[in-house]
């Protein structure tokens, strides 16, 4: 199970409250910078995505996003994925444990809005296409809209069906679609999509292939030129559509895509996929980010995806979706805008304030000499170092050298069929997923686990509680190459 | 002449219903079902009955 806190601990009502329960205690802030802020955006696209979890690396800190399951049905089959799996403790995207009406899942998003003032966004990613079952999507998203006019509404697609509807999207006011595009080659897409359906027939093998690509491109060049902002997500297959990733990066980004977020193939035999039954192997760590690297001056790249479930509710990377299940809501739900409103202004200053904090630990940076370093974070959100070690689900992966801090991608720590696993096990996958990284900064670690890491050649530092992240990796940087000219 | 579904097989995803040319599709009691009194086939309509051309599952849309 996800954990819950950091959502659980921001549930106050004032912004001073808000601010308390971030700040906590711990070594004062100093600075900090991201470099994902507003600088290198138009101030017309970062109103778009500054409260947008998954379109900024920086929101993702601070607000929240919701998926609800609505639209089941879907006009093609894509080998990683089988509609008849569920499974409520696997974390991927098109799967989900609940299906929903248009008026439940309204009833549904009325209900997190009321617990959850970071809650910013409300998705509709399958299972089953959106744009394909796009009366049920419609109709959640016009009754949510009258509700909750100031939740950001968006929707994600393999693109056959989205033409039809690009009009009605922008007439509903939806700024962020996402597309799924694997690959620009009909020969590779027949080794992905064994058939579509399209205008009442269907199609297989190349022919699938080209309709489908044609189609994408198609909905690609609408949105863009409709002033929508699109995330392209490409599933990465080795062996499969590795080879024309960075080409499908040049070229969406030629088209104007705003994102390309590149996620690696989650394939397990026990999920009945057909890739999972034909052993196709999912990338690795360093394959994924080699891929990534090729593609550095494409499309900017979304390094922090979480491929979060179809009925995810949380902060990026955590899902709180089993407390919200249907049998668990009110019947009538009274909504506090106003909570929104407030954690809305505290964020913006919060920002302000990390931004000029990065800025000041940026110049003691920028005299180093020295080699990049990897440093793992643990947080629950916030922007800030406030997790405990043994709570972490996942780490944050930063890179830091005199140019500055860049967050890289997270590495999950768990399997995502958690359970059946001793705490030495654990431990073991943890340094296994930490491989090349040689410092984790958290809230708190236990002596134990801080011997067994140091053993494995990682050190655990937790005297920077409650640090804003890259403030805390500026300093960490500057002081151990200082060290280092020391004792040299 | 008609089709029938499968339910043991059946996801639910409800796009056989989305695509029946005749609204043959219904979905009651917590299953989706054809009534072989609307179901044509697609003669006439379509190459192949819709239904089966797009459900995700195979021999799930069958002839009755
Ligand atoms: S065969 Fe055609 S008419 Fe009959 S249920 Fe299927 S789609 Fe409807
Ligand atoms: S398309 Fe197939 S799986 Fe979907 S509801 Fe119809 S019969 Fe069931």
């Amino acid at each position: 199970m996800a954990d819950i806190i950091s959502l659980g601990g921001l549930q106050v009502a004032s912004r001073d409250e808000l601010g308390k329960a971030l700040e906590g205690g711990g070594c004062a802030a100093s600075s900090c910078g991201s470099k994902a802020g507003p600088a290198d955006m138009d101030p017309a696209t970062w109103a778009k995505v500054k409260d947008h979890p998954c379109y900024s690396e920086e929101a993702h800190h601070y607000f929240a996003r919701m998926h609800v399951s609505v639209a089941p049905a879907c006009n093609i089959q894509c080998n990683y994925c089988n509609r008849k799996y569920d499974c409520a403790n696997e974390s991927r995207p098109g799967v989900v444990s609940e299906r929903l009406t248009p008026e439940q899942a309204a009833r549904k998003v009325l209900a997190v809005a009321a617990e959850v003032p970071q809650l910013s966004v409300l998705g509709i990613a399958g299972p089953g296409d959106a744009a394909y079952d796009w009366k049920k999507t419609k109709a959640t998203f016009d009754l949510v809209q009258k509700q909750l006019p100031d939740i950001r509404l968006c929707l994600s697609s393999n693109g056959l069906a989205m033409p039809d509807h690009v009009d009605e999207i922008v007439a509903m006011n939806i700024d962020h679609v996402t597309l799924t595009i694997n690959t620009l080659d009909p020969e590779v897409g027949a080794q992905i999509y064994p058939w579509i359906f399209f205008r009442g027939k269907r199609h297989h093998g190349i022919e699938a292939a080209t309709i489908l690509l044609d189609r994408q491109m198609q909905a690609l060049d609408m949105l863009v030129a409709r002033g929508v902002l699109v995330k392209v997500n490409s599933v990465l297959i080795p062996g499969i559509n590795e080879a024309g990733m960075q080409e499908l990066n040049r070229v969406v980004k030629q088209k104007g895509a705003f994102l390309h977020n590149i996620m690696p193939l989650i394939s397990d035999p026990a999920h009945g996929t057909h890739f999972g039954l034909t052993g196709q192997r999912g990338p690795t760590a360093a394959e994924l980010r080699a891929v990534q690297d090729l593609c550095g001056d494409g499309a900017n790249l979304m390094k922090h995806c979480r491929q979060c479930r179809a009925d995810a509710v949380g902060m990026l990377g955590e899902d709180r979706g089993q407390e919200f299940t249907l049998d668990k809501l009110p019947e009538v739900v009274e909504d506090d805008g106003e909570k929104r409103a407030a954690y809305r202004d505290w964020v913006a200053r919060e920002r302000e304030d990390r931004r000029a904090a990065a800025e000041a630990a940026q110049a003691e940076v920028a005299v180093v000499a020295a080699p990049p370093m990897l440093v793992a974070v643990c947080t629950k959100g916030g922007g800030r170092i406030n997790q405990h070690f043994g709570h972490a689900t996942e780490f944050q992966i930063y890179e830091v050298d005199a140019a500055g801090v860049r967050f890289i991608t997270h590495r999950r720590a768990d399997n995502y069929c958690v359970g059946g696993h001793g705490d030495g096990e654990t431990l073991s996958e943890i340094i296994r997923t930490l491989d090349g990284v040689p410092v984790v900064l958290c809230a708190r670690i236990g002596e134990a686990p801080r011997e067994r890491m140091a053993a494995a050649g990682i050190e655990v530092i937790d005297t920077c509680a409650q640090d804003y992240i890259e403030t805390a990796i500026l300093d960490l940087y500057a002081s151990r190459n200082r060290r280092d000219a020391l004792t040299a | 002449m008609a089709y029938k579904i499968v339910t043991a097989h059946c996801t639910a995803c409800g796009a056989c219903e989305f695509e029946c040319p005749n609204a043959a599709v219904r979905f009651k009691a917590g299953a989706y079902v054809i009534d072989p009194r609307l179901c044509t086939e697609c003669a006439g309509q379509f190459d192949a009955p819709q239904c089966a051309s797009v459900c995700p599952v195979p021999k799930t849309c069958i002839p009755a």
